[in-house]
């Protein structure tokens, strides 16, 4: 493929259907993903029906400046993700190098920021099962409302973690030239799935952070 | 094909730090039980703008659309009736477990 970076797979008419299919493939893909997160959103929206008030206490204890800032963050790696794309589709190597580079390292601002967060929550002893010790009526639901805290935020930055991964596989795969204007069918699905990773964040942010920030 | 340009990128990525922005000021605001459904309407918004824009939704075929409306038809099924059991345990004076 390097050597024939524009070249059509013989099971492909031309090379639209090609990107097309690449295309529809990844959609597929991220349905699949759309399906997995929903699961883990159904449950909280049972539980936090089941258990508003513990839900609105437990949210209280997550820091909205830092999840602000970690959503501010993933919005400029889409960003950079998409302007890598467009400059893969202009054939302009520099840019498509640069903003890949960029949207890893913006990648990273926002694990380590969810680091500092979860660290905090180690110290001040929100982590169930291991480390957990609020008492009182309601100790038990905002228990509840932590482990899905931790699943839901641990899963999401497993997603980044590999998106990252990607990344840097196409970044280094672009470097040795193997992107054109005519094929570059690799950047525009991860993208697809770095967007993907994304939309869940926007949705993580209201619903964990965000529920009973005006409750006494 | 129409192709999106760097102008309309930065709209958006500007579109959705406002909504940020207005999202986590809105819910510092006590609105009843509209905070939810505010804080969802403009979660959806920012997803829908990711979605057509940085997605290239809008410039995708008819069977991607199929595909992506799918993702989220399906999910509104598992939550639609998983809630319709939860919401409605109260309704009937019948001892629960």
């Amino acid at each position: 493929m390097a050597e024939h970076a524009a070249a059509v797979a013989h099971q492909f008419d031309d090379a639209e259907q090609q990107r097309g299919a690449a295309e529809l493939g990844m959609w597929i893909f991220l349905a699949t993903e759309v399906m997995f997160f929903g699961g883990m959103f159904t449950a909280f929206t049972a539980y936090r029906w089941l258990y508003p008030a513990a839900f609105a206490h437990a949210s209280r204890h997550l820091d909205v400046l830092l999840g602000g800032t970690n959503t501010i963050v993933l919005i400029g790696s889409s960003l950079t993700m998409v302007l890598a794309v467009h400059g893969a589709r202009e054939g302009h190597r520099r840019s498509l190098l640069v903003c890949l580079a960029l949207t890893m390292l913006l990648g990273g601002v926002f694990l380590g920021i969810k680091a500092i967060e979860w660290t905090h929550k180690w110290e001040d002893g929100l982590v169930p099962g291991l480390r957990f010790t609020l008492t009182g009526a309601d100790a038990g639901p905002q228990e509840l409302f932590f482990f899905l805290y931790f699943a839901m935020t641990g899963v999401h930055a497993l997603h980044l973690i590999i998106g990252i991964g990607v990344v840097g596989v196409i970044l280094a795969l672009a470097w040795r030239g193997h992107y054109t204007a005519e094929y570059h069918n690799p950047v525009e699905v991860t993208g697809l799935y770095w967007h993907f990773v994304d939309i869940v964040w926007i949705f993580l942010l209201p619903m964990l952070y965000l529920i009973g920030r005006h409750g006494p | 094909m129409a192709r999106s340009g760097v102008r309309v990128y930065v709209a958006v990525f500007a579109a959705l730090i406002v909504l940020t922005l207005a999202t986590v000021a809105v819910s510092y605001v006590d609105l009843g039980p509209a905070s939810v459904v505010v804080a969802l309407s403009i979660a959806f918004t920012k997803a829908v703008l990711v979605v057509l824009f940085f997605m290239h939704l809008r410039e995708s075929p008819g069977l991607t659309w199929v595909v992506a409306g799918g993702g989220f038809f399906w999910v509104a099924i598992l939550i639609g009736l998983t809630m319709s059991d939860v919401l409605t345990r109260g309704w009937l004076p019948v001892a629960g477990p």
